[in-house]
């Protein structure tokens, strides 16, 4: 049987989709995002290695706790990048009953309509809204992102989208106002979110011999945010 | 004290020392009861007659919790379940109209004033095991009725609002009697509070429920009792982590390194046994169950006799049931090191007496506080056989033994007291609180830690409740406010559902701490929940603050 390679779980995550779910951080992304905090996950390497059904049985140890709302989250890494493994245990994860959400920037390797119709919820990071930010802000192009997203909405999948904010490169007003233009034409979205930047990841990357991209970059005030966030919200 | 003279009439028939013991007693009791009225009436009033209003009722309330504390030793005086009894007469004056709500809030704002202002005179020993003045005025709220009613009122609310009125306090020692049916505004309610003051604790009525009836309330920090039926006998704890040393030392302390249990053998093997560890360490509780029983005899035997608290006890019916709570400190440390004796590679490090002073590990192991079956059992076993241990022992006045795993701030002293342990943990560290996993062994995030305590089982094992302090940053409980609140509530009801007995809630960031060990002066209010109760940060020792702030904090985000 196929076997994922998961980079570390949470069994009380509290923020990535509603109540309260069990994540799963699985290995592997081809992003190379600036304010990433987990470089840890990068590579494509065999880490914990469990199949779908070990997988699902840990989670539903935690099934008392999720009440109507919580349940399973796949996160990374890019979830998308282990199609196959994520599939099944998606699929499995159904047959319990448990609500499913899926934390993708959506760069994977395709299959798109299998996998959304075993999720219930796409948290979908939005890097940046052209093609020369998205570059800037990942090192890659937005054809696989436009792809997944196109399915998504094909497919009316529910959405709640992300976006961090990170000083001195997207937390102007001139950009959120873009930012919601862009929002605009993406329908189900239930829930935008602006995420603060912050440099809890640099003790990692300096753990790893990684250079620090944004080594003299500082944390983003919550004061600004806020104050961004309610311009994102703001329906005048 | 009509009730108390028929009881003492009604002693009689053959007279033996139980029954001349209890007809004293109950003379005494009455003799308090008189002076509780004497005592009142110098504040001008008659409590010898119902309270009329809801202001009477909490007054009348209050002089009982005053000639409660005014005899006592300075140990724990808990209130009982007194929001929900006292919500009848409230609503009578608001229905009447002599009472508005925000003068049954003032009522209620003025009881609690009193309460926090009591203040007991204590040796240092005494703060070096329960740190921060704690009066463990426990109040027990909400809960459901046997037939499924709810009963929490709006004297419960009154209670909680009290800490938005008057601002965050350990006391009294807020403790929601948790069930899933509870309403879902007052579950949420109460999380929100938390969320802001860090002042309560939950415990499963649905567990204790079917074991005391709907009239119990929480005694000292955890306790179940019926009210008014049950008295508890308290004292000390067994440190299972040192009892393991004193297994593997063959009776020697490792720290005085006087021999203090006798006809043991030391094991003087290189690398520890497990099956040997394990037979030893069975021998051990054995001996030291004894001498608990024994030393908790001879106390409450000599405090009846010597120290009787006969007001307390006039408030109680007269043939009360009684119970014998024992307690038991380190359990995640013994598990931990009986894990790592079974799954790593233990070499004891001995000094020129031959007495184990520290231990190289070699490989990992499984450790409590992940979910881990293959431990958290070790943890399960541990306690049933040491409370197996102690009922064979017959207790003063026919009591019925119950353990704790509790520690209340103790955990610190008895880590300092107890030498380097087979799981890593150097010598004098502290433990961890209660029934908590070792601080940051729980690496599969809170719920696993969560579930590897909800196995230690309650019922006729740990009936003295099972104490687990939970801390989170408020980033990781959700993003908005209410994210925060829905998240807590989910979390108090799968932790209960999985059967646990009791949760600490803490909502606060580790720097938050730090600060306010260095500039105590601007978190005058500032209040956590340690083991059993709340407490000011600022008057822990510096060392009770360093432990607190070196627990695992959940915060993931």
């Amino acid at each position: 049987m196929i076997k994922g390679s998961i980079s570390s779980v949470e069994t009380m995550g509290l923020v990535d989709g509603p109540g309260i779910r069990y994540v799963v951080f699985l290995q592997g992304c081809k992003l190379r995002c600036l304010f990433c905090h987990n470089p840890e996950t990068w590579k494509r390497e065999d880490k914990l290695l469990m199949t779908p059904d070990e997988l699902i049985g840990k989670v539903l140890k935690y099934k008392n706790y999720y009440g109507e709302e919580g349940g399973l989250t796949f996160s990374g890494g890019e979830p998308l990048l282990q199609p196959e493994f994520l599939l099944e245990c998606l699929r499995l994860a159904k047959t319990c009953n448990l609500h499913t959400a899926l934390d993708t920037a959506g760069v994977g390797f395709g299959d798109y309509e299998e996998i959304l119709k075993y999720t219930d919820l796409v948290i979908l990071d939005i890097k940046a809204i052209d093609e020369e930010g998205f570059k800037n802000m990942t090192g890659s192009t937005m054809k696989e992102f436009h792809h997944f997203l196109e399915v998504c909405i094909k497919m009316q999948k529910k959405l709640w989208l992300r976006q961090v904010i990170v000083p001195g490169i997207n937390d102007t007003e001139d950009y959120i106002l873009k930012l919601k233009q862009y929002i605009k034409q993406i329908p189900n979205v239930e829930k935008i979110e602006l995420l603060p930047y912050h440099e809890l990841g640099k003790e990692k990357y300096h753990d790893l011999k990684i250079p620090y991209p944004l080594e003299n970059t500082k944390a983003m005030d919550p004061t600004r945010l806020q104050e961004l966030q309610a311009l994102l919200e703001n329906n005048e | 004290m009509k009730e108390k003279r028929k009881d003492w009439d009604n002693l009689v028939g053959e007279i033996t020392p139980d029954v001349i013991q209890l007809r004293e007693e109950v003379s005494e009791q009455y003799r308090a009861l008189e002076e509780m009225k004497q005592m009142a009436l110098s504040y001008g009033f008659d409590i010898s007659k119902p309270a009329t209003n809801a202001k009477e009722a909490i007054q009348w309330l209050y002089f009982g919790y005053l000639a409660a504390i005014k005899e006592n030793n300075g140990a724990a005086m808990s209130l009982g379940r007194t929001s929900t009894f006292l919500d009848i007469y409230i609503e009578r004056d608001l229905e009447e109209g002599t009472l508005t709500e925000e003068e049954a809030q003032e009522l209620i704002d003025q009881f609690i004033i009193k309460l926090r202002l009591a203040r007991h005179l204590r040796t240092p020993d005494y703060n070096e095991l329960f740190a921060g003045d704690p009066t463990w005025v426990t109040e027990a709220l909400g809960g459901m009725t046997l037939d499924g009613h709810s009963l929490v009122t709006k004297t419960s609310f009154r209670y909680l609002h009290t800490l938005t009125n008057l601002g965050s306090a350990p006391e009294p020692n807020m403790t929601v009697l948790w069930s899933k049916d509870l309403p879902e505004n007052f579950k949420k309610y109460c999380a929100m509070m938390s969320i802001k003051t860090d002042a309560l604790q939950y415990e499963s009525d649905d567990l204790m429920r079917p074991i005391y009836g709907d009239d119990y309330a929480i005694a000292c920090c955890v306790s179940a009792m019926t009210v008014g039926k049950q008295m508890q006998f308290f004292g000390a704890r067994c440190n299972l982590a040192k009892a393991l040393l004193y297994a593997i030392n063959g009776g020697y302390d490792e720290m005085t390194k006087e021999k203090v249990v006798d006809g043991m053998e030391p094991i003087t093997d290189e690398i520890l046994d497990y099956d040997k560890v394990k037979k030893a360490y069975d021998i051990m509780l054995e001996k030291v169950a004894k001498t608990y029983v024994d030393a908790m005899n001879i106390i409450h035997y000599m405090h009846d006799k010597y120290a009787y608290e006969r007001g307390q006890m006039a408030l109680h019916d007269t043939k009360v049931g009684r119970l014998m709570a024992f307690g038991a400190a380190g359990l995640s440390v013994a598990v931990d090191s009986l894990s790592a004796i079974k799954y790593a590679k233990v070499k004891p490090i001995r000094d020129e007496n031959g007495i184990a002073i520290d231990f190289e590990i070699e490989g990992d192991y499984p450790k409590y506080g992940n979910d881990d079956d293959r431990v958290d059992q070790m943890a399960v076993d541990l306690v049933t056989r040491f409370s197996n241990e102690l009922k064979k022992h017959p207790l003063y006045r026919n009591a019925i033994h119950t353990l704790s795993i509790l520690t209340i701030t103790s955990n610190v002293v008895y880590g300092k007291k107890t030498g380097a342990t087979p799981d890593g943990r150097g010598a004098g560290v502290p433990f961890a609180p209660g029934a908590n996993p070792m601080h940051g062994r729980d690496e599969n995030g809170a719920l696993a830690s969560l579930n590897s305590v909800a196995k230690i089982p309650y019922k006729d094992i740990c009936q003295d409740g099972i104490s687990n302090t939970f801390s989170i940053v408020p980033d990781a409980l959700g993003h908005t406010e209410e994210e925060r609140i829905e998240n807590l509530s989910h979390l108090l009801d799968g932790y209960f559902i999985q059967g646990a007995h009791h949760l600490n809630v803490n909502v606060f960031n580790r720097e938050t701490l730090i600060d306010a060990m260095d500039h105590p002066e601007k978190y005058p209010t500032l209040t956590i929940r340690i083991s059993g109760y709340a407490v000011h940060f600022n008057r822990l020792s510096r060392e009770q603050q360093l432990e607190v702030i070196s627990r695992t904090f959940h915060e993931r985000v």
